[in-house]
């Protein structure tokens, strides 16, 4: 596919995956228009290019459709010049996409549930969340971002312990990740937000309260339902 | 909190330590022989003809000093080591030996094509997410009813992957087409479990006349010689799968009996 041909990016307020595929793009450069999506009301355009799971974010380049946000970042980085996104090293991009595949089954299902359970449930995610933060935070090391001084992959795919961590805390008052427990994802998510890129795809804070309060009962359904089964 | 180790401690926070000085390219793989995702590194080992020592973990033993260096997040299997380097989740491993051995004697597993990787990772993603899912529901549930409901699942997820099939092989024996590919491989992980579960249920997970390229891809793909070389024994996992069983409904028996 030339990189010439025109890019879209399906996506919708508030959604942290739609969020990783935008900041791709900025990143490298790439022009693209954003399509956003009523996730209430799915158009066919979603449906017809996502019929496996009716998702966003959905990328379209061309004739071409890719699907799962972390997927896209990579086809991004493969297919648009630019900073490279992901390490040139093939054992560095090994352990990068080992830490995103822990980001998001280990840490972000159970942030997640964590903000959505009660009693001894919640205490449970809780307690898994911040065994696994511990585990995140200490790859930073000391470091700006995940890969070092630049952005990258692994930034992406741990964004919603930034921007969107801070609202669904101040929805639920639930209290994870501390300035005290975790300084060092604290001093990561500042620099994450500050980033130039990130700040033209980032939502506004209290948009994002309001918009996870008007969902609180859904969500809350939801995680209950999981965790039942 | 971050505990302050003391220099010369194992630091478990880093997965992927020196577990080993090697010399030239060695290979080890940590490695259990039920597992399906073991069983997709050894494919991938197995179709890119890399030789390697195997390590096998005990079951329902300990599980080994070197594994639990060399995983110290996850302590599973399987791990790679690459000349000291440790290598974790299958996945990744699988596309870390495809872009680390390249040459004519080594066929590439992934696409060359950026778009066609995106396809192959999208898939491959969702075999983990879905079929994996299903299978373990069918296996794990707690109850019959809950079993049969993962085993409905597992056949709509291999109906859409009928369609992925037919879509990327176009006509051509393999997902990556003349070719055994990188989602031949992460689907072929499976084909042990597959054929286990055909064996104890009587019937088919990939039924001729609900998912006909999928039935004929599982019998293709299993009669390679590349597969056959690392197929675990299936009789002995339909041994493995009743003794589980058995001790699942004993536990179950237990809890009922004491409530």
């Amino acid at each position: 596919m030339s990189e010439q041909q025109p890019v879209k990016l399906i996506g919708a307020f508030g959604s942290p995956f739609a969020h990783r595929a935008e900041v791709a793009l900025k990143l490298k450069g790439v022009p693209y228009e954003l399509i956003l999506e009523d996730l209430e009301n799915k158009s066919d355009l979603l449906l017809t290019h996502n019929p496996v799971h009716n998702m966003v974010p959905v990328l379209l380049h061309g004739d071409e459709t890719v699907c799962e946000s972390l997927v896209i970042v990579e086809y991004v980085d493969e297919t648009f010049d630019g900073p490279p996104l992901l390490p040139k090293n093939s054992y560095d991009r090994a352990k990068a996409r080992f830490w995103a595949h822990f980001i998001e089954h280990r840490c972000l299902k159970p942030f997640w549930l964590s903000m959505w359970t009660e009693g001894e449930v919640q205490t449970e995610f809780m307690e898994e969340t911040k065994q696994n933060l511990t585990l995140l935070e200490a790859q930073l090391n000391g470091k700006k971002f995940f890969g070092g001084d630049t952005i990258g992959y692994l930034d992406l795919a741990a964004c919603m312990l930034a921007q969107w961590h801070d609202a669904l805390e101040k929805v639920t008052g639930v209290s994870l990740v501390t300035d005290d427990d975790f300084p060092g994802l604290r001093r990561w998510a500042k620099e994450y937000t500050s980033n130039e890129a990130v700040k033209q795809c980032l939502p506004k804070r209290d948009l994002l309260v309001t918009y996870f309060g008007l969902h609180k009962q859904k969500y809350k359904s939801f995680a209950n339902a999981l965790v039942s089964q | 909190m971050i505990p302050y180790l003391h220099p010369g401690t194992l630091n478990i926070y880093e997965p992927f330590v020196k577990a080993m000085a090697g010399e030239g390219d060695e290979l080890k793989l940590l490695g259990m022989w039920a597992s399906p995702f073991v069983l997709r590194t050894r494919l991938a080992l197995s179709f890119k003809g890399l030789s390697h020592d195997y390590i096998e973990e005990e079951i329902f033993g300990n599980k080994s000093k070197l594994l639990l260096m060399s995983n110290p997040v996850h302590k599973k299997v399987p791990v790679l080591i690459h000349n000291g380097k440790a290598i974790c989740e299958s996945q990744v491993i699988v596309q870390y030996i495809d872009e680390v051995f390249t040459g004519t004697d080594r066929p590439s597993l992934l696409p060359a094509n950026p778009y066609d990787r995106a396809v192959a990772r999208f898939w491959a993603t969702y075999i983990d997410d879905k079929l994996f899912t299903s299978f373990m529901t069918m296996i794990k549930g707690k109850t019959s009813e809950e079993k049969a409901e993962g085993r409905k699942q597992s056949f709509a997820v291999a109906e859409t992957l009928e369609g992925a099939l037919k879509e990327l092989s176009k006509g051509k024996p393999f997902f990556g087409g003349d070719n055994v590919g990188y989602l031949d491989i992460a689907l072929g992980g499976f084909v042990a479990w597959v054929h286990t579960g055909d064996i104890l249920s009587g019937s088919k997970q990939f039924d001729a006349n609900k998912t006909p390229l999928l039935a004929a891809w599982f019998e293709r793909f299993c009669a390679l010689d590349a597969t056959k070389a690392v197929m675990p024994d299936v009789e002995k996992l339909v041994d493995l799968s009743k003794m589980r069983q058995a001790r699942d409904d004993a536990a179950a028996a237990a809890v009922s009996q004491s409530s």
